[in-house]
């Protein structure tokens, strides 16, 4: 017969267990799609060094509803035929695909400033890089928090 | 009922910058959503946007899910000369469609 001391310990003991396997599931998945979201990064730019600056990457800091939020981005280049910006990435951290869009542009389009709407899962890094047509890659990120994720129906997983 | 909205200059002065706007209608169905039954949603998106002006490509998007539903998308071209420019969106299951407009350079 189990004395009620058992049953105490017992019960201490699997629901221990129980929020263990919670805790440990969390930080895989986050795990998992920060190194999706490296090898996306190292598939765009190969070895080339990325540097910050020239790239201006807008989102607002505090999403209500991650299924549209409103992302522009802008780099600063004379956009001629020598020097111009070839493509402009789009990365998010904790989604559970890291491509976000992917933009080519050319001498043609005048402006490198491109604007659209994207999903957020949550609350992450919002990471931009242009690649030039010199070849050099240039970065700007953000930190945004996402107060209702786009993945609702999937919670974080 | 209109598939794409695309909201360009009628006119414009020759080589001035014009900034175009494009809407398009279409669900974007992500492929990581489940029914209540806990089946898979399969994937059903727009996975290219291209532009074209007088038949030479200005502008091109390769969208991935993380697009929002009825994708939005805003650019920039410089005014060359009269003519056309047409876009195209494409995607899963044979998703197509296309739009042109007018435009005349001064």
């Amino acid at each position: 017969m189990t004395t009620r001391r058992e049953f105490l310990v017992l019960a201490g003991a699997s629901l221990g267990a129980a929020t263990t396997a919670k805790a440990q599931l969390e930080p895989n998945v986050t795990a998992q799609r920060k190194a999706a979201f490296q090898a996306a990064l190292r598939k765009v730019t190969g070895d080339a060094r990325v540097r910050p600056g020239k790239v201006k990457l807008d989102v607002p800091p505090l999403i209500d509803n991650g299924n549209a939020v409103p992302l522009s981005v802008a780099v600063e280049s004379p956009m001629t035929a020598a020097d111009h910006v070839k493509v402009i990435h789009v990365f998010t951290e904790k989604n559970p695909q890291p491509n976000v869009v992917s933009v080519h542009l050319g001498p043609r389009s005048g402006r490198a400033s491109i604007a659209t709407r994207v999903r957020l899962a949550d609350t992450g890094t919002v990471v931009a890089i242009a690649e030039l047509s010199d070849g050099s890659f240039w970065s700007d990120s953000a930190e945004v928090v996402v107060t209702l994720s786009a993945c609702l129906e999937d919670g974080l997983i | 009922m209109v598939n794409a909205i695309v909201n360009v200059p009628a006119q414009a002065q020759r080589g001035e910058v014009i900034e175009i706007r494009t809407l398009v209608r279409h669900p974007m169905e992500t492929g990581f959503r489940r029914t209540q039954l806990g089946e898979l949603i399969a994937r059903d998106i727009i996975t290219t946007f291209v532009c074209t002006y007088n038949g030479a490509e200005i502008f091109r998007a390769e969208l991935h899910p993380a697009i929002a539903a009825n994708p939005f998308m805003t650019f920039t071209t410089v005014a060359t000369a009269s003519g056309t420019i047409a876009f195209r969106w494409s995607g899963d299951n044979g998703y197509a469609v296309t739009e042109t407009v007018a435009i005349s350079v001064a």
